[in-house]
């Protein structure tokens, strides 16, 4: 069953094997030679599990990578039970909130730690289990930096997607997950915040919509 | 009072063309004309353009006037490319439109380089509200109008993607003695090509780079294994392929129903083949801009007056400075309606 269509893959919800699981298949370009869409999905295909699973040994929970189909660049993994951070966050509690918040904040400073950038930080793509984890999804645009500018511009599009979905609650938000990723990045925290600063300032990344 | 019915007259000289253009209010296009300066190897040096640019600039003026049959004190306006762009080219035409509204008693009006290329390519071509791929030696830019700006929604993260082909064009001493741009010399050499080398691909997110694989098509080149023919092939497959990929994404995105193609790597078959047929896949129009709007052009300087004009939006000769870095998403956009009707 077709439950997401992207720019670059679709998402399908299927049964494999008695599991719940998601299909990530890249989509076939007609715009591009077939040699080198080849090329680009087999190369994405096998980049993004690589990253997750990597994102897991840093600690931060990630899809269980079932199997790559490299022939028809799908990718199986793990249909996370729970409920999307975007449709509770302002349900909770002030306090729940705050602490919930933080948790990210510890989170990705892991990932930023071990040279992971997320790339699309969203509250769609977090998802708080029945059990309470809170599990990291869509790796499709991520990639391997140590730099602060990276990181930068990561935890701002985190910003500006609190601002758009949570507004009310968005500041408040971003400030308990900056208090997370300080517990784990500590003296780079404040680089990282000038440089969201200087990134904000750059007039680019506006916080419209 | 601003006045209903007029004529702007339009100075582009952000980098190695000399452009005037004479755009009336109701957009229509009296003249434009265009002196280049043409270095005799090598890319553009600004100090020598800017030479070239005050040179010509009184012939291209006057030339200007002449077509459109425009006596000077019927202009209402003068317009001049603000930025961004090379300072000593910049400054030269700057200097020229102060010295024109002055002269004239008439509003001077600070222009954008990129939004007059959008506003240019959406008159011309008839887009409303596309999402637009800029492309040239200077900018590399996908941008679509969003809250009162035009946004950018992807950008190179280092070199323009124009000045990457010149570069390698350069390299494989292609094009020597020939009075044809670069761009174009590679595009002829690609369409004889058959075997693709890979090539770093390299989109982050929306962003693009291109010195990864400016080096490594070099390094193919010096290699001495392959055909030119075959590694123009390649070089232009990889690099369109990552530009239509970007500006997909800003379609996907954005859900516009519009492509819009303009500057002067925008001229290229392959590059418009591969963003109709990504178009098409989202039941998009695509749309492209002829060479004479889609380059450097006084015209687009000129229209961007008339529209800032009806705005009030004119500046003082002492705060006319120039902007080598003016972002297109700094510039506030009046003039565009928030929503179209579908």
């Amino acid at each position: 069953m077709l439950i997401r269509k992207g720019a670059e893959a679709s998402l399908y919800l299927e049964t494999w094997h008695g599991r719940k699981v998601i299909l990530k298949k890249r989509l076939e370009k007609k715009y591009r030679i077939p040699k080198l869409d080849l090329t680009v999905r087999i190369q994405r295909t096998k980049h993004e599990p690589l990253i997750i699973h990597k994102a897991k040994k840093a600690g931060v929970p990630t899809p269980i990578i079932y199997m790559i189909d490299i022939a028809s660049s799908t990718i199986v993994m793990e249909f996370v039970e729970g409920n999307r951070l975007k449709e509770i966050l302002d349900k909770l509690s002030h306090e729940e909130r705050r602490n919930l918040c933080k948790r990210i904040g510890v989170l990705v400073g892991k990932l930023h730690r071990s040279g992971i950038i997320h790339g699309d930080l969203t509250t769609s793509n977090m998802i708080l289990t029945p059990e309470g984890k809170i599990v990291f999804i869509d790796f499709g645009l991520s990639e391997q930096s140590f730099e602060t500018e990276s990181r930068g511009v990561d935890l701002h599009l985190m910003k500006r997607a609190l601002l758009s979905t949570h507004f009310t609650n968005a500041e408040e938000c971003f400030n308990s997950i900056i208090e997370g990723y300080r517990e784990v990045m500590g003296g780079e925290t404040e680089e990282v915040l000038n440089k969201i600063e200087e990134i904000e300032k750059r007039g680019r990344y506006v916080s419209e919509r | 009072m601003r006045k209903q019915e007029g004529y702007c007259l339009g100075i582009e000289s952000t980098a190695d063309d000399f452009g005037v253009g004479i755009v009336s209010f109701k957009g229509e296009i009296l003249a434009n004309v265009n002196d280049t300066y043409r270095p005799e190897k090598g890319g553009i040096h600004p100090r020598e353009a800017a030479r070239h640019h005050a040179r010509v600039a009184e012939r291209v003026i006057m030339e200007a006037l002449r077509r459109s049959g425009l006596k000077p004190k019927e202009l209402s306006a003068i317009a001049f490319s603000q930025g961004p762009g090379l300072g000593p080219c910049l400054r030269t035409g700057a200097t020229a439109a102060r010295a024109l509204a002055s002269y004239l008693g008439i509003p001077l009006i600070g222009v954008n380089h990129c939004v007059a290329h959008i506003e240019i390519g959406k008159l011309i071509s008839g887009a409303r509200d596309p999402v637009t791929l800029y492309v040239s030696g200077g900018n590399t830019i996908v941008a679509a109008f969003e809250a009162g700006r035009y946004r950018i929604f992807g950008e190179t993260l280092d070199i323009a993607v124009g000045n990457c082909i010149d570069v390698f064009a350069r390299e494989a001493g292609l094009g020597l003695g020939e009075r044809q741009p670069l761009g174009r010399v590679v595009e002829e050499k690609a369409a004889k090509g058959e075997n693709f080398i890979p090539l770093p691909y390299t989109v982050k997110g929306m962003d693009l780079s291109f010195s990864g694989i400016l080096t490594a098509t070099i390094s193919l080149l010096k290699s001495g294994k392959y055909q030119i023919e075959d590694i123009c092939f390649s070089f232009q497959e990889t690099i369109f392929s990552m530009l239509t990929e970007v500006t997909e994404r800003a379609l996907a995105h954005t859900e516009k129903k519009e492509v819009l193609l303009t500057g002067g790597v925008g001229s290229n078959n392959r590059l418009k083949e591969m963003l109709k047929i990504m178009a098409e896949e989202h039941d998009a129009t695509f749309y492209s801009v002829p060479k004479e709007y889609a380059l450097d052009n006084g015209a687009m300087i000129a229209w961007v007056g008339v529209l800032s004009y009806k705005y009030g939006l004119t500046i003082p000769i002492n705060e006319s400075f120039v902007k080598l870095k003016w972002r297109l998403d700094e510039v506030e956009i009046p003039w565009v309606e928030e929503n179209y009707a579908d």
